[in-house]
């Protein structure tokens, strides 16, 4: 089979199948239990640090 | 030592650069050649006025390096007015062609001003405020100095280097004639080592971060650095007639170099100019608001749908073409498709405001940044149906199309642009606020009443020229003659060009306003010293 053809079937089964799989599963990550927690934290982070870094591994200030 | 080895460099590319002065096949290579040797050549001296001097204890450890944002801010207004004002002269080109000058022939005539307007907007403008507002960003969200030192600097510099080497080029003709990816092999080797350097200073601040989590806007700003590289490389690909000269051949030919050109296109607007500017949505309009992103939950799925969608979206741009069927199909599916993120991410930016909506009313910075998402919705709802094959019959190659990039550029791009810079001069230079902020209030109503303007005209000409293109009459010939249609066009230019002229007119009263929030505002700190590395 030429390179085309070949690149071509993969691209349209498995390598189709593999993407869509990865994002339904990133949806349900995203979702599962507890996450919502997490999430609150992380979308404060812009509120924290704003002057200078922060000088130790946890430092939340 | 690391100072010998700039200076064996550095002398190398100011001899090297000085042979091509020499040797130039073309006048544009010749000029950049020049600029070259002289920007090389100053480097050196300044290296070798530094070189085994003592180096000041520093404590930069410590603070953010602000220096390189401040340096981007400055950079990205100036590059707007250019931007503007060569965009609102080559409007008024269209409509008044005596202004293409006959002593400018070859030089300052549309054709060669164009490409100088949507480079100086998209890359110069758009370019450095994404440059430096991901480094602003990037800081805080890691509580991390920016990585590699100096390095930041270079990205800076680098960078206005290769908007000043595509500016001179498309005024003396150095072109490879493909949209937005103009610059000729020699410019865009040194943008890609730029962008390299650029890569690495992000991802340096995101690897050192301090925080456990990466904020969702780095997501964005990273898919836009990633994305920009592999398009720019793979777009570019040509093999140099001469190393001493500026042409150069397309490896791709025929419908497979047209499909290269559009997939690089596409997702020049997909991740240069969306995902990049949500990364700066998703950082300054929950800062302005002083709210967390309405969820962020949307924000994650907001992301992978969005990179999974866009990177298929290209073509469109080639319906009717040579290009199979199935290949324009699945394009305009994936536009259509993508409308659902678009509009989450919308919903999601928008929503941050629930319960503080009432600012809206007190604080023209915050109205400015959702305006502009209020355009991210429009223009992000008019181009799926404008990539939709019947839709695309009747404006594609119409001024329709103008329309639709200039509220999705001006509108969004531009709106979030203006906001964020609104937001940053007073932190950057530790002002207590702005200087005036009823001069926000003129730059909004300025700036939102010429996009209207603008778009609505194009509206009204692109259409108006779709349907006169395809009117036959009873025996099946053509009614108009295109000349018919140009000159039907005429009082909207005129309008277009109005609108233009007032969101220049915005940028300046804004460029006076940060000017003065600089130098008349109250000043929070007596210096800036304390987060100011050696400059």
């Amino acid at each position: 089979m030429e390179t085309y053809s070949l690149l071509r079937e993969f691209a349209d089964s498995w390598m189709l199948l593999f993407l869509f799989t990865f994002f339904v599963g990133i949806v349900f990550w995203v979702m599962r239990p507890g996450s919502s927690k997490e999430h609150r934290d992380t979308a404060n982070i812009p509120f924290r640090h704003e002057d200078k870094p922060a000088q130790t591994e946890e430092a939340r200030t | 030592m690391m100072n010998y080895i700039k200076l064996i460099a550095l002398g190398l590319v100011t001899l090297f650069a000085m042979m091509a002065v020499n040797f130039a096949r073309d006048l544009a290579y010749q000029v950049h050649a020049i600029i070259v040797m002289l920007v090389a050549g100053g480097m050196f001296l300044w290296t070798v006025r530094k070189t085994d001097e003592p180096v000041p204890a520093s404590d930069a450890a410590l603070h953010y390096n602000d220096g390189v944002v401040r340096a981007g801010v400055i950079a990205t207004a100036f590059w707007g007015v250019v931007g503007f004002l060569v965009g609102t002269f080559i409007a008024f080109q269209l409509a008044f062609p005596q202004l293409n000058f006959e002593f400018l022939q070859g030089f300052g005539n549309f054709g060669r001003l164009r490409p100088l307007h949507t480079s100086a907007v998209i890359f110069a403008f758009g370019g450095n405020a994404l440059i430096a507002t991901s480094f602003y960003v990037v800081q805080r969200t890691s509580a991390a100095r920016l990585w590699g030192g100096n390095l930041g600097w270079f990205v800076f510099w680098g960078y206005q280097l290769f908007i000043v080497l595509a500016a001179t080029g498309y005024l003396l003709g150095s072109t490879q004639s493909k949209e937005y990816a103009e610059p000729e092999w020699h410019v865009d080797l040194w943008l890609t080592i730029v962008w390299v350097a650029y890569l690495a200073v992000f991802l340096g601040t995101i690897i050192k971060r301090k925080e456990p989590h990466i904020y969702v806007a780095n997501w964005f700003y990273l898919s836009f650095i990633v994305t920009v590289a592999m398009l720019h490389v793979v777009n570019n690909l040509s093999i140099p007639v001469s190393i001493w000269g500026s042409r150069s051949v397309q490896v791709f030919a025929g419908v497979q170099d047209a499909m290269t050109q559009w997939w690089y296109g596409h997702n020049a607007v997909g991740f240069f100019l969306t995902a990049g500017f949500l990364g700066m949505m998703y950082y300054f309009v929950p800062k302005q608001a002083e709210r967390p992103v309405y969820s962020y939950k949307l924000s994650i799925i907001h992301f992978w749908a969005l990179i999974f969608l866009y990177i298929w979206a290209g073509p469109h741009h080639l319906h009717y073409t040579a290009l199979p069927d199935w290949a324009s199909t699945l394009g305009m599916v994936f536009s259509v498709v993508l409308w659902m993120p678009s509009w989450g991410g919308m919903i999601n930016g928008l929503m941050t405001l629930s319960g503080a909506w009432d600012k809206l009313r007190t604080d023209p910075v915050l109205r400015m940044l959702v305006i502009s998402v209020g355009f991210y919705g429009m223009s992000t709802f008019e181009g799926p149906m404008m990539s939709i094959r019947a839709v695309n019959s009747l404006s594609h190659y119409t001024d329709w199309t103008i329309g639709h990039v200039h509220s999705g550029a001006l509108g969004w791009n531009g709106m979030i642009t203006f906001g964020a810079l609104y937001f940053l001069v007073p932190v950057l230079w530790k002002r207590e606020r702005l200087y005036s902020l009823s001069l926000v209030s003129w730059h909004f109503w300025l700036a939102t009443i010429g996009i209207v303007l603008y778009a609505a005209s194009m509206w009204v000409t692109g259409i108006m020229e779709g349907l006169m293109w395809r009117e036959v009459d009873a025996n099946g010939f053509l009614v108009n003659s295109f000349a018919d249609t140009v000159s039907a066009k005429f009082p909207m230019y005129v309008v277009r060009g109005l609108g233009g002229v007032m969101f220049l007119v915005g940028a300046l009263i804004m460029c006076y306003n940060l000017w003065m929030t600089v130098k008349a505002a109250p000043a929070k700190e007596k210096s800036l010293a304390t987060a100011v590395p050696a400059e």
